[in-house]
């Protein structure tokens, strides 16, 4: 048993802290994600330049010969830091479907464009009935001839309006919500019939509603095999559920230190309310809850390699607990914070409305206790 | 003990239904509140009810009240729920018009009292100050006199709609040198317009502006201005306070707002069948309806016991602390019922709707709009009006006797 890190993760951690504190600090964000393009590319770049999108990738892979745990440790960091450039999207789900499935020619299309921060990818997985299903899916790929004929809509493609590709998922054979023939394509954005519609997020991205209008795309685009690619959705998905809740905790980890800083400083009645003892065990519920979180996600990342219920069921596990916590942290803290809290001034409504939207996505808490439910 | 309508409170009801399905302004839709309302649409029901004499149901007959007993009070807020109206905004009507009849003097209920039903004079409330929230008293906003007048200086914040407002009722300082800080503050009105008020806009965390810091420099209010007795706001404060908390509870519209989201809900999918046959999901929302069902019988106790005569009293800090609970819990399972559409910021695409012309593909249902806006706002609710800790510490206080 172990719980440290290797050195260089502990440089990585402590290089992109500095990066996120220096030249991420909170009116950058604000300019960044106000500004028409709602990112930083110049972000993106700096992380390609630091080694940040090849660290978990293979040598062989052209990457750093990281894993779950780098991203784990990078994602962390991002969410003190609130920051919405795509790396979940890209290097964490692009990156892990070409990593587990792809040709030896579409890794070589694609992973040293990811690497070096030159392709940025979006993941279309969503539709507006399927909710938390990913076999719950409407869009369509036909085969014809050597190509594939794309058809359906894809909602709230967190980062497509920043990506030039997208990876999507569509049935290829069967009906409703059969477990088999889902495939996964990789299409490029710019493709004749693909088209888009983008918005701002509540919490500071960007996405898009998706529609593919009889795209067409060549066999070579198809990740996997077709008809088979539920069971891989899936380990990508629980992938990119690890990333995430290393990102809550991150983003936690700030709300609640915000918190308890404020509660030092605002004063009423005569003491900093900090003093009033019925704060002071609510702040810490919170941070026991972000404790919790933090192993229960270590487990995750620990087990993504570990066999398909094992990790199914610690995925779950860290998705319902660190859910609830970002609930609770971002609740208590908008609270604590009073008036100022639910401002826009302060940040800490915008941890709020982050660690709000983290559990819509891949699956709710009670999602994931279903599925915990089922695996046991 | 019953809970039945009697026959009469029965064509009551049917007289207000009709009342408002004839006279409720077909341009407001049944929305009720939407974010880019303008100053005219929040009052074109109140003004509506000002010409019929219902404006202001709760105040006594003298003043221009309605009589109604509480339960045909009861009706007409479940009725004006069913229709989502916007009803008249609660700074006139149950804030400062109860301060005024009961403590004012003759001169200011002729001036005041008749803006206030009809809905033609906007109020806003300046109590709040930076450094006093829960600490109220607190505050430092002075107001010193001068021959005829008040000088006031000081900043309050918090003050909701002050854009639109013509009055304002502040809390003030008159006597710095107080035993006590609640002795030794007034309840001034404030004509809006005076020189020396500035108004600057609050954005909040889901990109509204609907509350404002206010700034006052050097304002020269004339005394006349002053409410009941100098020195005596403090009185008056709380009284408005326990007003407020009667009201704040909001248990027709939180009733309306189930009923939509079981309509989002037998609409949204999940695993192939409608969001509401999952069994998790219809447990919270019935988790939901009996918080609901027990709000409204407490609110329905503490509104026939006004009617035997007793004022509100801390008791209503229960409705509260429960009221804004369930209006939170709401919002939230219905963020939840949409899905991914909850994730959205609707307040960019609307612009994009109006310059792009209507040709676009739709963004999620209607239903989904506005949904983590509302969540997100729906938090402040735990914090005004003295916030849901001060609210138990008025039980502790007041009920339990600690």
């Amino acid at each position: 048993m172990d719980f440290n890190f290797t050195e260089e993760q502990d440089m990585v951690r402590d290089g992109l802290s500095r990066m996120v504190r220096e030249q991420y600090d909170w009116e950058t964000r604000r300019k960044a994600i106000e500004s028409e393009a709602g990112w930083s590319p110049e972000v993106w770049a700096q992380l390609a330049e630091l080694g940040i999108l090849g660290m978990p990738f293979s040598e062989d892979d052209g990457g750093f010969g990281g894993g779950a745990i780098d991203s784990m440790v990078i994602m962390e960091e991002f969410g003190k830091g609130l920051v919405v450039e795509p790396f979940v999207p890209t290097v964490v789900c692009a990156g892990g479907f070409l990593k587990h499935a792809g040709s030896d020619a579409q890794k070589e299309d694609h992973l040293a464009a990811i690497i070096g921060g030159e392709r940025i990818f979006a993941f279309a997985y969503a539709e507006p009935r399927g909710r938390y299903d990913y076999a719950d899916i409407a869009t369509t790929a036909k085969k014809d001839g050597d190509a594939y004929t794309l058809n359906g809509h894809k909602a709230v493609v967190i980062g497509a309006p920043w990506a030039s590709h997208l990876v999507v998922t569509a049935r290829t054979s069967g009906s409703g919500r059969d477990r088999d023939g889902i495939s996964v394509f990789i299409v490029e954005k710019a493709a004749d019939g693909v088209v888009t519609r983008d918005y701002e997020t509540v919490d500071g991205r960007r996405a898009s509603e998706v529609y593919f209008e009889n795209v067409s795309v060549p066999a070579g685009a198809l990740i996997g095999e077709e008809g088979k690619a539920l069971p891989l959705i899936e380990l990508v998905t629980d992938e990119a559920i690890a990333a995430q809740c290393a990102e809550a905790c991150g983003a936690m980890k700030v709300a609640h230190t915000m918190t308890v800083e404020y509660s030092r400083q605002r004063k009423q009645f005569g003491v900093p309310i900090g003093k009033f003892q019925v704060l002071q065990h609510r702040m810490v519920d919170m941070y026991t809850a972000y404790e919790q979180s933090v192993s229960l996600t270590y487990l995750a990342t620990l087990k993504l390699d570990a066999g398909e219920t094992e990790r199914k069921r610690a995925v779950s596990a860290a998705k319902v607990g660190v859910g609830q916590a970002a609930r609770l942290i971002g609740q208590e803290a908008v609270q604590i914070h009073g008036g100022n809290g639910v401002t826009d001034e302060y940040a800490i409504g915008h941890y709020f409305k982050r660690l709000t939207i983290f559990d819509h996505e891949f699956g709710n808490v009670d999602h994931h206790l279903k599925r915990h439910v089922e695996l046991s | 003990m019953n809970l039945d309508f009697t026959p009469e409170e029965i064509a009551f009801r049917d007289e207000v239904r009709t009342f408002i399905a004839e006279n409720h302004p077909k341009h407001l839709g049944d929305f009720g509140m939407r974010e880019d309302m303008t100053p005219e649409e929040m009052t074109a029901w109140h003004k509506v009810l000002g010409e019929k004499g219902w404006s202001v149901p709760a105040w006594p007959v003298e003043y221009g009240g309605t009589g109604w007993t509480p339960t045909q009070r009861y009706i007409w807020s479940e009725e004006n729920a069913r229709a989502n109206t916007f009803m008249p905004l609660p700074f006139g009507v149950s804030m400062v018009g109860p301060v005024i009849y009961t403590f004012g003097n003759e001169e200011q209920k002729a001036k005041h009292l008749p803006g206030i039903r009809s809905g033609d004079v906007w109020w806003c409330q300046g109590y709040s100050e930076p450094g006093a929230g829960s600490d109220l008293a607190s505050l430092k906003t002075t107001a010193v006199r001068d021959g005829d007048h008040y000088v006031i200086n000081g900043q309050k914040t918090w003050t909701t709609l002050a854009q639109h407002a013509d009055w304002g009722f502040f809390l003030c300082r008159t006597d710095p040198d107080a035993a006590k800080p609640q002795e030794g503050i007034s309840f001034i009105l404030i004509d809006m317009k005076t020189p020396g008020v500035e108004v600057k806009p609050i954005k909040l965390l889901d990109g509204g502006y609907e509350v404002n810091e206010t700034w006052l420099t050097d304002v020269r209010v004339p005394v006349e201005n002053l409410v009941g007795e100098e020195n005596k706001g403090w009185t008056y404060a709380k009284f408005l306070l326990a007003h407020e908390r009667s009201g704040i509870a909001g248990v027709a519209r939180s009733k309306r707002g189930v009923e939509k989201l079981r309509e989002i809900s037998a609409n949204e999918t999940l695993y192939g069948a409608p969001l509401i046959e999952d069994f998790d999901f219809a447990r919270k929302v019935s988790q939901l309806e009996i918080d609901l069902a027990a709000l409204e019988i407490t609110e329905l106790r503490t509104l026939a016991g006004e009617q035997a005569g007793k004022g509100p009293g801390p008791e209503s800090s229960i409705l509260k602390i429960k009221g804004t609970e369930v209006q939170q819990r709401l919002t939230e399972l219905t963020l939840e019922a949409v899905g991914s559409y909850g994730t959205p910021y609707y307040g960019s695409i609307a612009n994009d709707n109006s310059e792009a012309g209507s040709n676009q593909y739709p963004i999620g249902p209607d239903y989904a709009a506005h949904s983590a806006a509302t969540y997100f706002n729906m938090r402040k609710t735990s914090i005004y009006g003295g916030s849901n800790e001060i609210q138990r510490n008025i039980i502790t206080k007041m009920i339990l006797g600690l």
